[in-house]
């Protein structure tokens, strides 16, 4: 009667682990095969002779680059403020009031700029890849694509891919410029210190490495937002429920793994730079 | 005449069902051949087969006697491109105008001119009765009207061959027959090998040359419409005369299912 009897409770853990393990198997076996179509279409099929759809990525980037201008520009401008007054409450202590302009100055190009508008961008576009290719999936759409013998990758990611690797990093430098712009404005006004005092503190505190590295960030944050959006968006099965579920999870993983790479990048370009 | 698909051993899962149970069937070159089914028999799972949307667990499909399941991605791009494809819902692109829908195809596998683009796109609408509705968008197109810009897109590169998922499902009568002398004037005037996916008999009844009909995942007759006429294998029958499937279980067993024993 060996081969009847119950399993045992560590039987049962393993059959789970396993179980849950085959599942999210095929999460990565997708995501890694998105991935590489990503990067074939993007990197090598130009190199092949195929276009890549340039009118369609213009468009892509006014709709997630220029439509953010405004938006992007309003939460720079709060928050180089909200980092001033931030700042001048410790730093007035001290007697060191002038120092709120590196402060201001080097958290936000270093970091600020690159992940706010990482995060606006991954709820504005992010969101909107998935909400088009997954009710693009729900109503065959895709199926279309692929029957017409378009690869819906190449048509459908990569401008969008394209759009967002010009725009992200130009938008961070414009979040830059508004963010110490804010601040600059606070300190001449509330704390009064002299303008040109301020823009020469600021100028000496930045290098060049600071709003570099902050682009490069950025740079990695949109192929992050471009990769999750689509994936959600090609998880997509069923109807119209399931796309606004898928939408929501693409924001949530996004922002998750904009700032999970974030930390990577911080640490590495605090030791290695 | 040369067959235009052969199916061989086809087998397929979802997950753990067995969706088509070892399939095989032909069809012929310049005929229109419907594959008939009650839903859930696997019939459109089969088109997404021989389109190759889905890859089949064992079984060969051959189309114009290449098989398409030992095909990689770019090669089998080169075998869609002679096929058009109706989906159900006309799976038109909701962003772009019907104009540019048909014109799609046309863009992204030619290098040809747009003024001849444009021509080409009229003539196509004209061929479906779409002339004068270029710069609509699809959500602003009823079922039918819909259904034809999908197949005046499915026609923009000349296809060979051309597959209709359900043509008539969601369409009053008067249009679903519109849609099936459609099929039936492409045929003739085109001599193209067409392959119709549907449920519906009065359908069959007019643009069928063969049929094949699947049951659960298995062919349970091929042959030509006046042999479908005549069978007389009880599915079949069934499906002819319209009459509802039998309760399956005795009491005893319903018992036991409601008791979830």
């Amino acid at each position: 009667m060996e081969a009847l009897k119950m399993p045992s409770i560590a039987e049962n853990i393993c059959g789970l682990i396993g179980r849950k393990a085959i599942l999210r198997l095929k999460d990565i076996h997708d995501a890694s095969k998105l991935i590489n179509d990503i990067f074939y279409w993007t990197l090598l099929s130009p190199l092949k002779g195929k276009r890549l759809r340039f009118r369609a990525s213009i468009s892509e980037m006014v709709k997630a680059g220029y439509h953010s201008v405004p938006i992007v520009a309003l939460i720079s401008l709060f928050v180089g403020i909200i980092l001033a007054l931030q700042a001048a409450y410790q730093l007035r202590r001290f007697g060191a009031l002038i120092y709120v302009a590196n402060l201001v100055g080097v958290s936000i190009t270093r970091e600020l700029g690159p992940i706010l508008t990482a995060i606006i961008v991954a709820g504005r576009s992010g969101s909107a890849f998935a909400a088009e290719i997954g009710s693009m999936k729900a109503a065959e759409e895709v199926d279309a694509l692929i029957s017409m013998g378009i690869n819906p990758v190449r048509f459908l990611v990569v401008p969008k891919l394209i759009a967002l690797m010009v725009m992200l990093p130009a938008l961070t430098l414009l979040s830059d410029c508004i963010g110490i712009l804010g601040g600059f404005l606070l300190s001449i006004t509330a704390l009064e210190i002299h303008p040109y005092n301020y823009f020469q503190q600021t100028i000496n505190a930045l290098l060049i490495k600071d709003i570099l590295t902050g682009l490069m960030k950025a740079w990695v944050f949109s192929i992050v937002i471009t990769i999750v959006g689509a994936y959600e968006g090609f998880r997509v099965g069923g109807g119209a429920e399931e796309v606004g579920r898928r939408t929501t999870a693409s924001v949530v993983l996004s922002i998750f793994l904009v700032i999970v790479f974030d930390l990577f990048f911080t640490t590495l370009f605090y030791f290695f730079t | 005449m040369e067959n235009a698909i052969e199916v061989r051993n086809l087998v397929t899962y979802y997950g753990d069902r067995e969706i088509l149970k070892n399939i095989s069937f032909s069809t012929l070159q310049g005929e229109t051949t419907v594959i008939l089914g009650g839903s859930g028999c696997g019939k459109s799972t089969l088109l997404k087969h021989l389109i190759g949307l889905l890859k089949p667990m064992r079984g060969n499909i051959l189309i114009r006697g290449k098989d398409i399941t030992l095909m990689e991605e770019e090669e089998l791009d080169e075998v869609r491109k002679k096929m058009g494809v109706l989906f159900q819902g006309a799976a038109l692109l909701n962003s772009i105008t019907v104009s540019d829908n048909v014109a799609l195809p046309i863009r992204e596998h030619t290098r040809l001119k747009e003024s001849t683009i444009q021509i080409m796109v009229r003539m196509k609408l004209d061929l479906v009765g779409l002339s004068g509705f270029e710069h609509l968008y699809p959500s602003q197109l009823s079922g039918g009207m819909k259904k034809r810009a999908g197949l005046a897109r499915a026609m923009a590169l000349d296809p060979k061959m051309l597959f209709f998922d359900e043509p008539s499902a969601g369409l009053d009568p008067v249009t679903a027959a519109g849609l099936d002398e459609l099929i039936l004037k492409l045929k003739h005037v085109f001599k193209m090998t067409i392959v119709v996916v549907t449920h519906e008999l009065s359908s069959v009844f007019t643009i069928a040359d063969d049929v094949i009909m699947l049951d659960s995942g298995e062919v349970i007759f091929s042959g030509t419409l006046d042999q479908l006429k005549a069978s007389n294998h009880p599915r079949v029958r069934m499906f002819l005369e319209r009459r509802p499937e039998k309760e399956t279980y005795l009491p005893e067993d319903y018992f036991r299912i409601i008791a979830g024993d």
